[in-house]
């Protein structure tokens, strides 16, 4: 029995495979969303300096975390795309690009809300919250970019690039960012230096940075669905499936691999 | 654009006869297609000196703007100087981006270059080297006149010069890249303000952290060192990225 690698890398054979995936992926975030909320929100104690302020890193430190990772998976999809040339690995990384953003958004937005008590601030020009944001401006250039050619294949390829490139970027942005701001005025507030976290905190932040994941995946496994009928929609098996047309046909067109 | 159409007719009957010159030999040599398209992409501008000297204009427009929104200060005007300087030449530097390939795309020029038997990163190559020598070049010049503008120290000038100078050719590769990928689309010169800016922090940090680190008094090394590293790596990955990137403006 020979594995076929590349059988779901074909639109048509991945499509059944996420719509099957969905739920278990969004139950599970959904659980664990529940549970991490319980322990943060009550089993939890109160923090001894931030008071009750500082339960808001159970939703920004997994939304920070997916930002960041969001853009290498994203990343890894447009590589992988370049060089099999497969539509679905555009696909992914497309539709990935929004949920990364909104991620990198919250993670802003949550940051600030705990800045204001905590700091006294909304903004600083901290290296993490700058190189947040400028990670932000790099979805958006990406999906700006996709936007603006209107030949799937090309704005596949052209975004591709621009991820890439942006990738190797990010650690560069980081650190610089990082030097900029020791530079400027020294480290003031450092997260490293807080006091230990207890282990229920500890243990609601793992909870939902898992949730975290498995909300993305499912809502990416959901958005590439909606791509995929989109870009499909020329083929016999979208056709099929928007007639209501029993599927005998899919492993016929599965076949039609990249291109 | 009318003055594009006067001085685009020699300019092709050039590419024609070096078009013609290379096939009938053989396929070019890497450093020949840098100075050919180096030195068609000089003749080129030197043909459109006016927008040449818009680009210095803005630039010294930009920088002349920031006492009268800031401050008259001095103390304030020389701690800010070298952040103004850079962004100064950031903005210059995106406002001749779309010149790089776009007017080369319109008229078919490059798409004879991505034919042609010469590679491509080394054609691109030239041109960026020539987008430099025009655009970058200039503002390292006028450099030390903003600083003294701004009532810099010499050596805070000199180093602010310096950094530019290793810094821009590295803005110039991020630009090219952004210039290749939006080739063709709607979004235009906002695009590719939305791709370059965010890459070209690093730049910014170190380009205008090396005069500051002078000013202060610690050595300039390390903030040079990194700029002369972005520089080496842009020149050795940017002629590829970039031929890759026209390459896909063309599928």
């Amino acid at each position: 029995m020979t594995i076929s690698w590349f059988k779901y890398s074909a639109p048509a054979n991945f499509y059944p495979l996420a719509g099957r995936m969905i739920p278990w992926f969004a139950g599970a975030a959904v659980l664990l969303t529940v549970i991490g909320m319980y322990i943060g929100f009550v089993v939890a104690p109160t923090d001894a300096t931030q008071g009750e302020a500082y339960r808001i890193i159970f939703i920004h430190v997994p939304t920070a975390w997916m930002a960041m990772f969001g853009y290498c998976v994203m990343a890894g999809w447009c590589a992988a795309s370049l060089i099999w040339n497969t539509r679905l690995s555009a696909m992914m990384a497309q539709a990935l690009a929004p949920t990364g953003a909104m991620f990198a958004f919250v993670s802003l937005w949550t940051g600030a809300f705990w800045g204001r008590p905590t700091w006294g601030t909304y903004w600083v020009w901290d290296a993490r919250l700058t190189s947040t944001l400028i990670l932000l401006f790099l979805y958006l250039g990406y999906m700006a970019l996709r936007a603006a050619i209107d030949e799937p294949r090309r704005a596949d390829r052209a975004s591709a690039l621009l991820a890439i490139v942006g990738v190797i970027n990010v650690p560069i942005i980081y650190f610089s960012v990082k030097w900029w701001n020791t530079l400027h005025q020294g480290a003031t507030i450092s997260a490293t230096a807080a006091p230990k976290m207890a282990h229920t905190m500890l243990a609601a932040m793992l909870v939902m940075i898992f949730a975290a994941w498995f909300y993305a995946i499912a809502v990416t496994l959901h958005r590439v669905r909606s791509i995929i009928l989109e870009r499909e929609a020329h083929t016999d098996w979208v056709r099929a499936l928007a007639t209501g047309a029993p599927a005998g046909q899919a492993g016929r067109v599965g076949t039609e691999a990249s291109r | 654009m009318n003055e594009r159409a006067t001085f685009a007719a020699p300019a092709a009957s050039a590419t024609a006869s070096d078009a013609d010159a290379v096939q009938g030999g053989e396929t070019v040599g890497v450093l020949q297609a840098v100075r050919w398209a180096c030195a068609r992409d000089l003749l080129l501008a030197l043909r459109s000196r006016a927008e040449l000297a818009l680009i210095v204009v803005f630039f010294v427009l930009v920088v002349s703007l920031f006492p009268l929104g800031v401050s008259p200060e001095p103390q304030l005007l020389q701690r800010i100087a070298p952040g103004i300087a850079w962004v100064a030449a950031l903005l210059a530097s995106l406002l001749s981006l779309p010149r790089l390939f776009a007017l080369d795309h319109a008229d078919g020029t490059l798409e004879q270059l991505v034919l042609a038997p010469a590679p491509l990163p080394a054609l691109v190559a030239g041109k960026v080297l020539a987008h430099w020598l025009t655009n970058g070049l200039p503002l390292v010049l006028l450099a030390p006149v903003a600083g003294i503008q701004f009532g810099m120290e010499t050596d805070a000038i000199a180093t602010l010069t310096l950094a530019l100078l290793l810094g821009t050719p590295t803005l110039s590769w991020l630009g090219a890249v952004g210039a290749a990928l939006t080739l063709g689309t709607r979004a235009g010169s906002a695009l590719l303000a939305l791709l370059v800016l965010p890459l070209a922090v690093p730049i910014l940090i170190f380009g205008a952290g090396a005069p500051e680190s002078v000013a202060v008094g610690l050595g300039a090394q390390a903030h040079l060192s990194l700029l002369g590293a972005g520089l080496i790596a842009s020149w050795v990955f940017g002629p590829f990225a970039t031929a890759l990137a026209v390459r896909i403006a063309y599928e």
